[in-house]
């Protein structure tokens, strides 16, 4: 098979900080070092990418000499923690940023799913939207047109199909914008997992329809994901990325499981704090605590209560939020999935500002072992998001019972009664 | 077949590099995506009017009333002449066309702070953007042209006297001229406000400014023996008004060297513009 993307030393640098008088001398020594046919001297300096360590240089490296081919009809799963530099590498491929060294060859039409509904404008119909999205997306009047009725069929709106989509509810509103860029069609498809935070049938259906793409019509899938079950079912081979490198470029199975080992070598990881993204929506912070509200230095018995501070920054309004938790085994197979709404039925209403939950786990519940926690909120109205992979990690430990040592997910041990008749 | 896949592999559709060539317009991409501008247009056309009563008629607004001010203000109070032009078409005319240029210009340098969500996601020659503001907006210029012109029948069945003659064949042209300034002039400052803003405050009221060192008030010829009549000569934006003024109502002479002055202001700006454009649509994901 031939080789269809070829990346070639590709370097991306960021400059952290605010943009203001400093980043203006910069550009202004920077040019003069141009002028006179020199090299850009900042582009010597700058620090591999590790957000846990605070750096002296304001210059980072989010990707560093990433080399790496793709067959034209393989399926080739990115994997690494939470900025390690795959939605970079991504904006790089998908052509919304360029690299600052090196070079990469695409033969044929990218397209990722991470442009589900870009361009959507609410005041549109849906039919107006399918054609301004379509052509965004880089497919002309005429593809569109013989793709149209498909597509309305997919997303199941014949009804509004000329009403304005601000007037759609938000599934309908999604499965229209998916059913677009599903029927885009292009050689090289990109999917972020992000997308795969929807719900459940979005989700279903992406998946699907990527499996049907590369299986198909023999084109090239870059998969994005922290889903390992799904990353080891749909791809043949992958990359692990950390701190802006490529670590590991092999077959998937040895990747995942560099990957899971990787993540274990870190102990309990029991807080994490994020600077300011400029996101609507954010986890500002989240904290595992013990009963009596203080920081777990090492580990929770069985029957310690596992309490969780998360704080939230809203910059605006928002009338529908979705705040999720989801706790993961060392497999990386959810073990519990925490959803607000379960709970409340409805969605919370927040106003701008900081707010904070404490939520409590009770145990015995969970079996001793590794877990770690990924921690999201989003937008309702309009699929905005933040969520915070693998943030936090602990260890649940008690090892004399034996019930820890059976099988199976949970601990919690029940009465059973029994009864002579 | 190896040797088949090297030779397959020598024929690459893109290759993604740090920095393109200097002046790598890429027009040809610009043409492929064309569907997408006419789209872009029609967008912009459609949503506007959505939910108001009165839709494209709002346009009629702004023009007759920046006309009564001028009227009153540059007319009674400053007796400045009209060129032997009826005050009111000599007003509107100047507006009508003037504001073809500042809504093009405000539009423009907008494109890449206003469009940063699609850009950011999504892939499409960035050029599509501003082409598609000052088509767009062409719509709105029509819309103010038509009022002009019932003004100008209304004056013309008043006075007995109309003008329409061969000079009308330069108002496309002029328009066109128009539509270059505003295309060049807003990319270039739409570049410069991605990394800093101060651009966008400056823009505001350097516009307003603009208007009145440009004869869109008054005529060209009342700055005669002026001292600060270069400063109204040397800008390139005075030609075109004056000849729109020419070509509407036959007074006056048409200024050949002045409006091929412009027309190279134009040109000079339009590659500066596509310059700075090309070298910032780039990176401009990071500092944006």
């Amino acid at each position: 098979m031939p080789t269809v993307i070829k990346v070639e030393n590709i370097s991306k640098q960021y400059r952290l900080g605010n943009v203001g008088t400093g980043s203006l001398s910069h550009d202004i020594n920077r040019t003069w070092h141009r002028m006179r046919g020199k090299e850009d001297p900042y582009l010597k300096i700058g620090e591999a990418n590790n957000r846990a360590v605070k750096g002296n240089s304001e210059y980072v490296w989010a990707l560093q000499d990433i080399n790496f081919e793709v067959k034209q009809g393989e399926v080739l799963g990115i994997i690494g923690r939470n900025g390690a530099g795959k939605s970079t590498l991504l904006k790089i491929l998908s052509r919304t940023t360029t690299p600052t060294t090196g070079q990469i060859k695409i033969k044929g039409r990218v397209a990722s799913l991470l442009e589900v509904g870009t361009g959507f404008h609410p005041e549109l119909t849906g039919r107006e939207n399918i054609y301004l999205n379509g052509a965004i997306l880089g497919m002309t009047k005429a593809e569109i047109k013989s793709k149209f009725d498909e597509i309305v069929d997919f997303a199941g709106v014949e009804r509004y199909i000329d009403t304005p989509v601000k007037r759609y509810s938000s599934g309908m509103y999604v499965r229209l914008a998916f059913g677009v860029a599903a029927h885009l069609e292009p050689e090289i498809l990109i999917v972020d997992e992000v997308l795969a935070v929807g719900d459940a049938e979005f989700q279903k259906k992406a998946l699907g329809k990527m499996k049907d793409v590369s299986a198909k019509d023999g084109r090239t899938v870059l998969f994005v994901s922290h889903n390992m079950p799904a990353i080891k079912r749909l791809c043949s081979h992958g990359i692990l990325l950390e701190n802006g490198n490529i670590t590991l470029n092999t077959d998937i199975n040895t990747i995942v499981e560099h990957y899971l080992n990787y993540d274990k070598s870190e102990d309990c990881i029991p807080e994490a704090f994020f600077e300011n993204s400029g996101k609507v929506l954010q986890v500002q912070s989240c904290q595992l605590l013990d009963q009596n509200l203080k920081l777990v230095t090492k580990y929770y018995d069985v029957n310690d209560k596992i309490i969780l501070k998360v704080r939230y920054r809203f910059l605006e309004k928002i009338p529908r939020v979705n705040l999720t938790v989801i706790i993961y085994n060392s497999e990386l197979e959810t073990v519990y999935f925490l959803d607000r709404r379960d709970y409340y039925q409805q969605y919370a209403a927040v106003e701008a500002g900081e707010y904070e939950s404490l939520i409590e786990i009770p145990n015995p519940l969970l079996k001793p072992g590794k877990y770690s926690v990924t921690i999201g909120c989003g937008n309702i109205e309009n699929g905005e998001q933040d969520h915070k992979f693998y943030v936090l990690s602990f260890i649940i430990s008690n090892v004399n019972l034996v019930r820890a040592t059976r099988d199976g997910y949970l601990f919690l041990p029940l009465k059973w009664d029994l009864n002579i008749l | 077949m190896q040797e088949q896949d090297n030779r397959m592999e020598e024929n690459w559709d893109q290759v993604i590099v740090p920095k393109g060539k200097l002046l790598d317009l890429n027009l040809k991409e610009v043409w492929r995506y064309r569907d997408l501008l006419w789209l872009f247009v029609k967008r912009d056309f459609v949503a506007q009017y959505k939910q108001t009563i009165l839709g494209p008629v709002w346009h009629f607004i702004q023009p007759i009333f920046t006309t009564l001010m001028f009227l009153f203000i540059f007319g009674k109070i400053a007796n400045i002449p009209t060129d032997g032009i009826a005050a009111i078409p000599f007003y509107m005319s100047g507006i009508t066309i003037w504001n073809y240029f500042s809504a093009c210009l405000t539009a423009t340098s907008a494109t890449f702070v206003a469009n940063a969500g699609i850009f950011g996601k999504v892939y499409f020659p960035r050029l599509v953007l501003p082409l598609s503001t000052v088509m767009s907006n062409i719509i709105k210029f029509g819309i103010q042209f038509l009022l002009l012109l019932s003004v100008m029948i209304y004056y013309g069945f008043k006075t007995g006297h109309f003008h329409f003659g061969i000079s009308w064949l330069l108002i496309p042209l002029l328009v066109l001229m128009m539509a270059g300034m505003g295309l060049g002039l807003g990319i270039i400052i739409s570049s410069l406000t991605t990394k800093y803003r101060d651009f966008t405050v400056l823009l505001g009221f350097a516009v307003q400014l603009l208007m009145y060192a440009t004869p869109v008030a008054y005529p060209l010829s009342f700055l005669k023996d002026k001292s600060y009549a270069a400063w109204v000569a040397w800008n390139p934006l005075s030609p075109i008004v004056e000849s729109f003024r020419y070509a509407l109502f036959g007074t006056g002479t048409l200024d050949v060297a002045g409006l091929l002055y412009s027309g190279g202001f134009i040109l000079v700006a339009l590659f500066f513009g596509a310059l700075l454009f090309n070298k910032v649509e780039r990176t401009f994901m990071d500092t944006v």
